[in-house]
């Protein structure tokens, strides 16, 4: 007996010694008593206890600064700006900043310790970003593979977005997949609407989240989502603008407009909207009504291969072809803003017809989808 | 044996473990730090020295350990869990310390700690000073001539991969392929310590 039981209870005791020691020294040692972190000139702050990393404490107090690596210091997507506390830029910060970064005290937030107040900067758009509890309130059918999931914002939250954002939505693990996956779907509701946002799915031959979202959830049942991200939104300018979109690309276009009809916004715009045939085409009405509502609108919708049993009297062709004919006959086509979203080829074509025309590259806007 | 017999015999394990016997480059312990944070002289500097510090010191916990716990037990083949504890709790706690007292001792060496708790190279010392038989002097002149040989050859690698970024080469080698090759050849320069030395 004693052959088995002394060696495991002298390990244990060892082992039990050493952590006691480690916990005690811990108490003593590591104790930086409170600190202040102030965000963005006051804009928000808080005080907690110090001695973990910056990146912990933001994520604690619900803060999500992207991190791929969970904190090791091997990604480098945690810069955070750091305007006062910091200490010096640690050898381990060094490899993922160029001079700029290290000139504007940008910092790896994972490597930076809470030892004394804290002033940081971080961007709007990340304070912004939360985690929500949605129920999905209602499924409408658009076409045979398009689908709008009207999800409700839990009561007491409030969704600060710019039109044209997007949200991330958690599939969870369910019988097609065994890992939770995010996808990203564009906001397309009307930013009055604080109750809800709208999101436009395509199925995804054998996609984890659009199976989910097709096959799974169901009106009534919760869903995760995460955000607003993204920097796809209309530009405080007064040149015209050129909407190119194809499928469910609409979804953050139609946020715009709801935006630019709720401000009366009275910018020139044309919105070219590309699908294949008649069975793919959706929103016209509600395109319609856009075009009655805004000083300025026109919607053409543009069909690739339209049925040849179907009497379409619209514009016939590529999405890309049919504004470039438009742009032809525009004196000022040089002078407009390009918002794209749709699919990889789309946006690369209308790219090449939109800079063709003058449009330089930092006036086209554009969300891919891939 | 006398006390100066003893001090050079515990020199010559010095010099043996960092030239002739030296656990990176002749026994390729302690190569997955070697070879990721040989980017920089700066770096590998820091680097090494944290490995000499956390390798001279445990060592000697090691040592006395051994002698004192699982001798008399007779149960030195728990060593390898006990060692890696005691490396462990040794370096967060050495960790604790610097952070608290030395900001910037921590900035320059401190930072290094959590990556070499788990340097086989650290546990690999304490293992070969068991099967040798060092006694504590011995002991704490190997731990700290290993420490030392395995800085020496991070720095020397970091020194060459500075200058390798000047250097052209053949795409399907870059990164780890001719790091491992630049490590290999070392290793065939430092086998001509062989004979030279011998600390056993």
């Amino acid at each position: 007996m004693n052959f088995f039981f002394i060696p495991i209870a002298i390990i244990s005791g060892v082992s039990a010694l050493l952590a006691a020691a480690l916990i005690f020294a811990e108490r003593v040692i590591s104790n930086y008593g409170e600190v202040i972190v102030n965000i963005n000139d006051s804009e928000k702050e808080f005080t907690v206890r110090g001695g973990a990393s910056l990146l912990e404490t933001l994520t604690d107090q619900k803060i999500f600064i992207p991190s791929a690596c969970g904190g090791r210091g091997t990604c480098g997507y945690c810069k955070v700006k750091v305007k006062d506390g910091a200490g010096p830029l640690l050898p381990t910060e060094e490899p993922y900043m160029n001079a700029e970064e290290r000139a504007a005290g940008i910092r790896l937030s994972c490597q930076v310790k809470l030892r004394n107040n804290l002033k940081i900067e971080i961007p709007a758009e990340l304070l912004s970003i939360r985690q929500y509890v949605c129920t999905c309130e209602t499924i409408v059918d658009y076409t045979y593979d398009i689908k709008q999931f009207r999800l409700m914002i839990p009561e007491g939250q409030e969704m600060k977005y710019t039109p044209g954002q997007y949200v991330q939505v958690l599939a969870p693990q369910y019988e097609k997949s065994t890992e939770e996956v995010y996808r990203a779907y564009s906001i397309s509701s009307d930013p009055a609407d604080k109750k809800a946002i709208e999101l436009i799915v395509r199925r995804v031959p054998d996609g984890i989240c659009t199976t989910y979202l097709f096959d799974y959830l169901k009106e009534g049942q919760s869903l995760n989502i995460n955000g607003p991200y993204g920097h796809f939104y209309l530009r405080e300018t007064n040149v015209p603008i050129i909407f190119i979109a194809g499928g469910s690309g609409i979804a953050p276009i139609k946020c715009i407009l709801h935006h630019m009809r709720n401000r009366r916004n009275p910018r020139k715009a044309i919105f070219f909207f590309g699908v294949r045939t008649t069975r793919d085409l959706f929103l016209v009405e509600e395109m319609k009504r856009f075009e009655s509502g805004l000083p300025d609108f026109k919607f053409i919708p543009v069909l690739s291969q339209p049925e040849p049993t179907v009497n379409w009297r619209g514009t016939t062709g590529w999405v890309t072809t049919a504004a470039e004919e438009y742009l032809k006959n525009q004196t000022d086509a040089g002078t407009y803003e390009g918002y794209l979203c749709g699919s990889p080829g789309m946006i690369e074509s209308s790219i090449k017809v939109l800079t063709g025309f003058g449009i330089p590259d930092d006036k086209i806007y554009y969300d891919k989808f891939s | 044996m006398n006390i100066g017999s003893q001090m050079l015999h515990a020199l010559i394990i010095l010099f043996a473990a960092i030239f002739t016997d030296n656990i990176l480059l002749a026994r390729f312990l302690g190569m997955c730090s070697f070879l990721s944070v040989s980017r920089q002289v700066k770096t590998a500097v820091g680097l090494g020295l944290a490995v000499v510090m956390v390798m001279t010191f445990t060592i000697a916990l090691d040592w006395l350990a051994y002698r004192y716990i699982l001798q008399p037990y007779a149960i030195e083949y728990f060593r390898f869990i006990l060692f890696i504890i005691i490396i462990a709790a040794f370096v967060q706690f050495i960790e604790m310390v610097i952070e608290r007292y030395s900001p910037i001792l921590h900035q320059n060496l401190g930072i290094f700690l959590p990556l070499i708790t788990v340097n086989c190279a650290i546990l690999g010392a304490s293992l070969f000073m068991v099967i040798r038989q060092y006694n504590l002097i011995e002991a704490i002149s190997f731990g700290f001539g290993s420490g030392a040989g395995w800085m020496m050859a991070i720095v020397a690698m970091a020194g060459i991969r500075e200058r390798l970024n000047n250097a052209k080469i053949p795409r399907g080698l870059q990164g780890p392929g001719i790091t491992l090759i630049i490590a290999g050849i070392m290793a065939l320069a430092f086998i001509g310590f062989t004979g030279v030395l011998s600390g056993r």
